[in-house]
Order: C-alpha cells, then structure tokens, then sequence
C-alpha cells in the first residue's frame, strides 16, 4: 500500500504545474479523514455529498451528520529585490455541513445537504506591496441539495437532484500602486455581493462489483453566480475630476465550476478499507474576472485568470479497530488550476501535497463523533501575476509564496 | 457541544497560529541581506531640499515620507539599518507660519480649471506648521530646504529670530538645537555610523530659477556678502564641503557623497519652449517693419563706432516670420545702450532707448523659465491690446536664463563636481553621479516597471509641480542610484525599490 502510495506521488510530482482556485474541500469529517475520499464508499449520510446513489445502501433508516472544520491557512510572500514581504492575516473559516438520509422503501432513498465547497477567505496588511490586486477577500458560497437515490439492485444505483446556491463576495483592493488622497491614503474599492443565487445538479451512480469493490461515478454541475446588483465602495478618492470614482453598483460572475469525480473502495480483510478517488474540476469557465461598473466614468475591471482543468488523486484507508473507534488516515495530491503568469495573491495556491487522519468515536448505537485533522503543505514557490495593467503597460507582480493551511474538523453522525 | 466546540477550536487556535509558513530563506532574516563593511546603524542624511523631500514647491508630510533618505533608510532596515526620524512637517498643505503670520506658500496639486484644463495651482488652506513651534529631540534626516553649502556650517542658521531678515532658514529654526547651531554640528552630534552628503545644488540653482538676476560671485571669498541668487565661489564650495566631511568622517563613518546635476535636465527650464510666440505672416510684416530701421541702420551703425561688437550686433538683430516665433526679452549681459540711443545721431526718445536699451531676440539655446508661462502672450495692460509680453514687450530677464549664464552656471557646477568626486576618492566614500542619471531622465529617460520615467512636466513622472524638485517616484530612483553606489562602494546587498510604487503629482481641486 505504502508502495502505491510513493509511486503515485512521485508520478505526480513531476507534473510541474502551479494549483490552487477557491475549492476547499472539506465536506465531511469522516471523508475528510480519509483523503476527501467517498465516490465509492458506503458509509454515512456524507454520500449525499460523495455519492448520491450510495445513499440508498445505507444500513440505517434515518441517518444525520453535521460538523465544522476550522481553516487555519497562512500565506507567507516575499520579494528578495526588494526586500517586500507580507504574511496574511486570515480570519479562521469555519465551513459547516449537515447531511441527513432517509431509508424510504428498501429500493429509494432521500437526502438533504448543506454544505460549502467553494470559498475563500484571504486578509493581507492593508497597502501590502500587492495591494493593487488584493487587500483582502471573502468568498462564500453554501450549496443546498434535496437528493434522491434509488437502486436498481443490488450492484447498481443511482442518484442525484438539484443545487440551489446562494453566494457572497466581499473583495477590497487599491486602485492602482501609487493613488491616493491629499493626505497620503491609498485610494481603494470594496466590491460587495450577497445573495447572489443560481441553481445547479448533480448526478451519480454506484456500481458494486462484489460485496467489497464499489465503483462510484459522481458529476456536480457548474454553477455561475451573477452579481446583478453588487456594490462598489470607493474610499481616499481624491477630490478631482481626473479621478471620477464614485460610489455605485457593480456587474460580476464568479464560476462554480463543474466537477467530476470517479474512484472505487475496497474492502478487505474484514476490518480494512481503501478508497480512492479522482476528481477533475473544470476551471476553464474561469476565464477572467470582470467588473463592470454601472457608472461609466468607470473604466471596467478586467482580471485574467485563464483558469485550465485540474485534477485531485486522493487515497484513503479505514480502519475499525474496535467496536469504539474507527480510525481513519488518507493522502491527496491537490493540482493548482493556476497557469504560470496568473499567480494572483487573493488565492496563491500552487500544487499541494494533503495529509489527512481522523476517528470516530462510537457512544452507543445511535451516536457518533467524527474527528479529523488536515495539514496541506504547498511548497515554497516563485510565481508572478503577468496580467496587472497600468496605462496600457504590463506590471508583473512577482514574489516567492509560501503557503499552508492546518484544519481540524469536528462533527457529530445521528442514527436511527 | 457548542462548548466543546468552542474551546476545541480555541486550543487549535493558539496551537496553529505559531504554524506559520516559514521561507527556506525569509529576507527578514539577519544576513540575507548584508551591509558589507558600512554601518547602517546610525544613518544621517545631510543636504538641502532634495534630501529634506520637498516637492511641489513646499515641504508636507507625505512628500517627507517619501524623500530620498527615508526611502533609503527603509530599505537599510533589511541590512542593519536603525530607526530614522524626520522633522516632520504638521501637516499636507505644505506652507510655514511664522508666529501666525504665512510666510512660505502651500504645496502645488494638479488642479482641473473650469474649461477641464489640468494644470498646477497652489493648494487653498491655512497651513498649521509655525516655526516658532520647536521640535525637541534630534532627527536623522537634516535635508534643509533652501540651504547652500556655506550655510551647512554657519552658526545661527537656525535662529527663528534671524527668519525675516534672512539670515536664518525657517526649516533649520524648527528643528535646530540652539540658536548657534550648525547644521553640520547638529548632525555630526547625533554619532552617525553612515551618512549622505548632497549639497551644492542652491549654490547655482537659485541663480538658475531667477533667471540669473543674482552675482557669479566665482573669486568673492567671502559667503557673507552673497545675495541670495548669486553663484557661490567654487573654492568657497570647496573650502566648506571639506570641512563638512571631514566633520562628518571624523569618527569613522562611512558614507555616500552626491554630486550636482545641470539645470538644464530640469523641466523648469526645459517646458516653456524658447520659440512660444505665433504669429501670422501680417503681424511678422508689421513687426519687422517696425525693426527696420534697428536692423539695417541703428545695429552696423553702432557696431561701425565700436559701440558694440559685430557679434553683439548680429545677437540684438530682430526679426518675425509666419509661424513660432522667438520671443524679444531684456538680457542684462548685453550693452545698455538706452542713453547712447537718446543722442546723436540716433536722438530716439527715451521711452523707445529704453525698450532696446539691451533689447534682443530669446535664441534657440537660451532656457525660458517654468513660470513664464504665465506671462508670455499676456497683455499686462487691459487697455493697450497692443503690448502683449514677448512681442512688443520684452520678457523680463529673470525669466531666461541666457547662454552667458547657463556658462556661468555650468563652470561653477563642474567645478563643485569635481571636488566632490575627488573627496569621495580621497575618503574611499561612496559617490553618485547625479549629474548622468539626471541627464539619462531627461534625455529619452529611464525604463522602470510600469513606464518610462522622464523629466516631462506633469507627465513625465519625475519631476514634481514646481518643476525643480522631484515626485516621490523621481526621490525613488535617486534612492536607488544611491543605494547602488554603496552596494558597489562598501560589498553591501541592500534591496532596492521599485519605483513604480512610487506616487508622481497629487490631483486635487481646490
């Protein structure tokens, strides 16, 4: 196993590319434990996440999960030319989810999830030396999916329903390098969105080769969210007609992108299982991230990011070790969707190497608590943002990121 | 739960917040970035307005904060450097009270008039920063606006009772450590380790901004006796700038010394083009036959009594064409021929004498001021729509600097120049030729991240709104020609800026 495991990661490692986006992936402790694992295992109501169609092989007739994590991540940059350097201030996101199942006949089942796979949230120093593009941001977006699952027999199922989405977007950056007000203070903007709403689906299948391979196919669809009436809030503007920002609304998209996720779950000598799961997430919808300005004394906003496909190789192990507790560790190798050039600081992710472990602790037949632990490591990487403009000229905003995130995860399974 | 929750992530909390990510080599790091064999620890900066980062024609907060010495001693932070303080003006505005009453004007901002034509004026308000109000403590930056090299070590120079006479600069008075103290003595008490040394520039440039009306007082020894836009001697320069290093190296400091760049790589004498004068082919007809005689008859006729030179008579010959034209203006190097005028056998009236008394054409290599502008066209008498300045009026001579001048000007400059570079050598001191980095601005410019920089007015990014003095940007680029000069000088790595985060103008409507 361990085998497998090195040889994975360094086939992998020497795809050389920069990673990153807004995806956290943090949709359940027991998955979460395992690698972000779940298209293939049957398990808990966090298959109306992993695997819709999985549902429906639940042994339990009612079946609720609810948990948080707590995202600790840093962003260190620096410029050795300059000496420049930052380290972000980032407040601690805690995602949330709630999965609950319902065992209808013994061929359908029903689900409801809540659950937040996108989001961002990034604080650097106010007037930092990469302020032009980002002072800070805050990106949310919660998800919301009744589900149905039923099978066809007992080596195939399938599953799915619709998204609602509603999102919220708060970013604040300066205006350029060097504008400021009379007294020194650097002009900036703060873009708001809230309630911003679109719909979505996913669709999935299971296929159970034997009682201990599954197969497990899962599609969530791409959900762009519209800011139709968003806001812009100018501040240390100075007072002439040179410089006619004023305050007024805003036009942006922001993509969810689709994603698409295979994998298989093997379970072998009587208490072991091993999962894996590869996602594809399809970044190309995000091309650029445009501001369009009511007023029109406002030249428009344009950001190249030029997002391409990215792809997660996550393996996970299980272990019921005693009747109490049921440990868990996994591995996954995350694949930045960032191209070299587009590196921008409000999500400077390059490609992660994502250490998991977790337990579940079993209090009695109905009640469980789930725990686990995340440590993303990102390398120390030399990037820059080739596509920052001013009159016309091409201003790179290049450094060395270095970046980690640390999430412990607490959540609670009800079964009946 | 809620609790266990809580107090879970609490813990987590104080235990991840150490988990920062750490660089294989972080620049904040003691040795990534080195010193060589200076000692930034105590950096004093010493000069006039350029190191005191006076911009826009007055000294304010943000244009301090972004002088030369302040950028430098931000990037010697990184290599050893120690805090550096700056007499800090009260305020943006810029102008300074004497005991309620202003005496310097405001800063200028980029304003838009009411035809949508930006252009600068002085920025409306009451400033706040009276001299009168002394600062206590020392300051690393001791940049005086205004001062020469003889007033770096003239006791007194920042005595605020000795402000309205002038014998006193009211910048020294806010910050000098008694009535007799020295600018130099001032410095030299606060220990440096590291010092820089630009001076010299008002030694010509007040000449050079008033057009020459001022003394080239080369062979007066005696500084006391200078007005304030004269030229002061080289060997006075020389006399005094040595005994300002020798103050300033006398306990072993390092240092870096900057020379003079040429007023002619400065968009105070470069913006106002020396042919702004249009004229159809009518008006040149008119004008020309008005000269006529002047030509033909009055210039050979004194140059034949030997009066005047051929040459001189050639310079003072005028004459229009359709299209731009050169300006007439009054040169205070040519023959005062007013009275000879008035006699035999030219017996013109005085009034007319007067006007070619020392009347010529401005010429192609001549510099026309910055503020000129606002004269040259104008007709300064509502009621004559005929004497318009430049045509039937002569500029006044302090707004050329003439080729005699800018002679004068640039004889004195090379000299300073090289008793700076040679005590520089001398001392193994660290020198910056502002002279050729100025000249590069100036002639096509420098390429930096985001532009070209260029000493264009307004545009050029270099230079600030009074034309002299430069944009945060323009201090920037000095900071890093210094910074580069000791790197090379002393084997140190300081980190240089880019120069593109650096402001330029400030707009602002009054």
């Amino acid at each position: 196993m361990k085998k497998v495991l090195l040889l994975a990661v360094f086939a992998l490692a020497s795809a050389v590319t920069y990673a990153g986006g807004y995806r956290v992936s943090l949709q359940g402790n027991k998955a979460l434990a395992m690698g972000h694992t779940g298209v293939a295992v049957v398990n808990s109501s966090e298959s109306v996440f992993f695997n819709p169609a999985a549902l429906v092989y639940l042994e339990d007739k009612f079946s609720i999960s609810a948990g948080v994590h707590g995202v600790f991540s840093n962003i260190a940059y620096q410029d050795t030319e300059t000496g420049a350097n930052a380290r972000t201030d980032s407040p601690v996101g805690t995602p949330l989810y709630l999965y609950a199942s319902y065992q209808a006949t013994d061929w359908l089942a029903f689900g409801l999830g809540v659950y937040t796979p996108y989001g961002s949230s990034v604080e650097y120093e106010d007037d930092w030396a990469g302020s032009h593009l980002v002072n800070n941001i805050d990106l949310q977006a919660i998800y919301i999916q009744p589900t149905v699952s039923f099978k066809i027999n007992d080596k195939l199922s399938f599953g799915g329903g619709p998204i609602y989405v509603t999102g919220s977007v708060n970013f604040n950056r300066n205006l350029n390098r060097t504008l400021t007000d009379l007294d020194g203070n650097r002009s900036n903007v703060t873009i708001d969105a809230s309630g911003v709403s679109n719909w979505g689906w996913v669709a999935s299948a299971m296929v159970n080769l034997t009682d201990d391979l599954h197969i497990g196919a899962t599609y969530r669809s791409e959900i762009i969210l519209d800011a139709e009436d968003g806001t812009a809030e100018f501040e240390n503007i100075p007072n002439s007609p040179l410089t006619p920002f004023e305050n007024t609304s805003i036009k942006a998209s922001l993509p969810m992108p689709a994603e698409m996720t295979v994998g298989m779950s093997y379970d072998f000598c009587e208490s072991w299982t091993f999962a894996f799961d590869y996602n594809r997430t399809f970044w190309d919808v995000y091309n650029s991230l445009d501001i369009d300005f009511a007023n029109e004394a406002i030249p428009d906003s344009k950001n190249a990011r030029n997002y391409k496909n990215a792809s997660i190789y996550r393996f996970g192990m299980q272990y019921d070790a005693t009747k109490m507790f049921t440990l868990r560790a996994g591995y996954y190798f995350d694949e930045s969707p960032v191209r070299e050039g587009y590196f921008a600081p409000e999500t400077p992710r390059n490609d992660s190497n994502n250490f998991t472990a977790g337990l579940t602790v079993n209090l009695g037949e109905h009640l469980q608590i789930d725990a686990s632990f995340l440590y993303s490591h990102f390398k120390e990487v030399d990037a820059s943002y080739n596509y920052y403009f001013e009159n016309g000229v091409a201003v790179p905003f290049k450094g060395t990121y270095k970046t980690n995130a640390f999430v412990p995860g607490l959540g609670l399974t009800y079964k009946l | 739960m809620k609790n266990i929750l809580k107090y879970t992530f609490a813990v987590l909390a104080v235990g991840f917040v150490s988990c920062e990510p750490e660089f294989d080599s972080p620049v904040t790091d003691d040795g990534f970035y080195s010193s060589g064999t200076a000692n930034l620890s105590k950096y004093v900066s010493v000069g006039n307005s350029l190191t005191a980062g006076y911009a826009d024609g007055a000294l304010y907060i943000t244009g301090q904060e972004n002088s030369y010495p302040n950028i430098m001693a931000e990037q010697f932070m990184f290599a050893g450097g120690g805090e550096f303080s700056q007499p800090l003006m009260n305020d943006n505005m810029g102008g300074l009270l004497l005991g309620g009453t202003q005496i310097t004007e405001n800063r200028f901002v980029l304003a838009v008039d009411a035809n949508g034509n930006p252009g600068p004026v002085r920025l409306e308000g009451t400033p706040t920063t009276d001299i009168s109000n002394k600062l206590s403590g020392s300051f690393n930056n001791m940049g005086v606006p205004g001062a020469k090299s003889f007033h770096l070590v003239a006791p007194g120079y920042g005595n605020v009772a000795g402000v309205p006479t002038g014998a006193a600069n009211p910048y020294f008075a806010r910050f000098a450590s008694s009535e007799n103290a020295t600018v130099i003595g001032d410095a030299v008490a606060q220990n440096p380790t590291f010092f820089s040394l630009w001076i010299g520039n008002n030694d010509i440039l007040s000449y050079a901004t008033s057009g020459g009306a001022g003394v080239d007082q080369t062979g007066n020894f005696d500084p006391s006796t200078y007005g304030g836009n004269d030229i002061t001697d080289p060997n006075v320069f020389a006399s005094v700038y040595s005994q300002q290093v020798d103050a300033l190296t006398a306990s072993g400091a390092k240092g870096v010394l900057v020379n003079i760049p040429e007023v002619t790589s400065i968009p105070y004498f470069t913006t106002v083009p020396t042919n702004a004068i249009p004229l159809d082919a009518t008006t040149a007809a008119q004008l020309n036959a008005q000269f006529a005689a002047y030509n033909t008859q009055i210039l050979p006729g004194l140059a034949a009594l030997g009066v005047i030179t051929p040459e001189e008579a050639a310079l003072r010959m005028i004459n229009f064409s359709a299209g731009q034209n050169f300006p007439i203006m009054t040169d205070d190097d040519l023959t005062d021929l007013t009275t000879i005028l008035q006699g035999a056998p030219f017996s013109l009236p005085p009034q007319l004498a007067a006007l070619l008394g020392q009347l010529r054409q401005v010429k192609s290599d001549d510099l026309i001021v910055l503020i000129a502008s606002s004269e040259l066209g104008t007709t300064p008498d509502p009621n004559n729509p005929q004497g318009v300045i430049g045509i039937t009026i002569p500029l006044r001579d302090g707004l050329v600097l003439s080729t005699t001048e800018q002679a004068r000007i640039t004889a004195a400059s090379t000299a300073y120049n090289a008793t700076i570079q040679a005590l520089a050598g001398a001392k193994g001191l660290a020198f910056v030729d502002a002279k050729a980095a100025l000249a590069r601005v100036a002639n096509g410019g420098v390429v930096y991240d985001g532009g070209v920089l260029t000493s264009q007015f307004v545009t050029g990014g270099a230079f600030s709104l009074d034309g002299v003095h430069p944009t945060p940007r323009g201090y920037a680029y000095t900071a890093n020609l210094i910074i580069q000069a000791i790197n090379d000088t002393y084997d140190a790595t300081i980190p240089m800026v880019h120069i593109g985060n650096y402001a330029t103008i400030t707009v602002t409507n009054n």
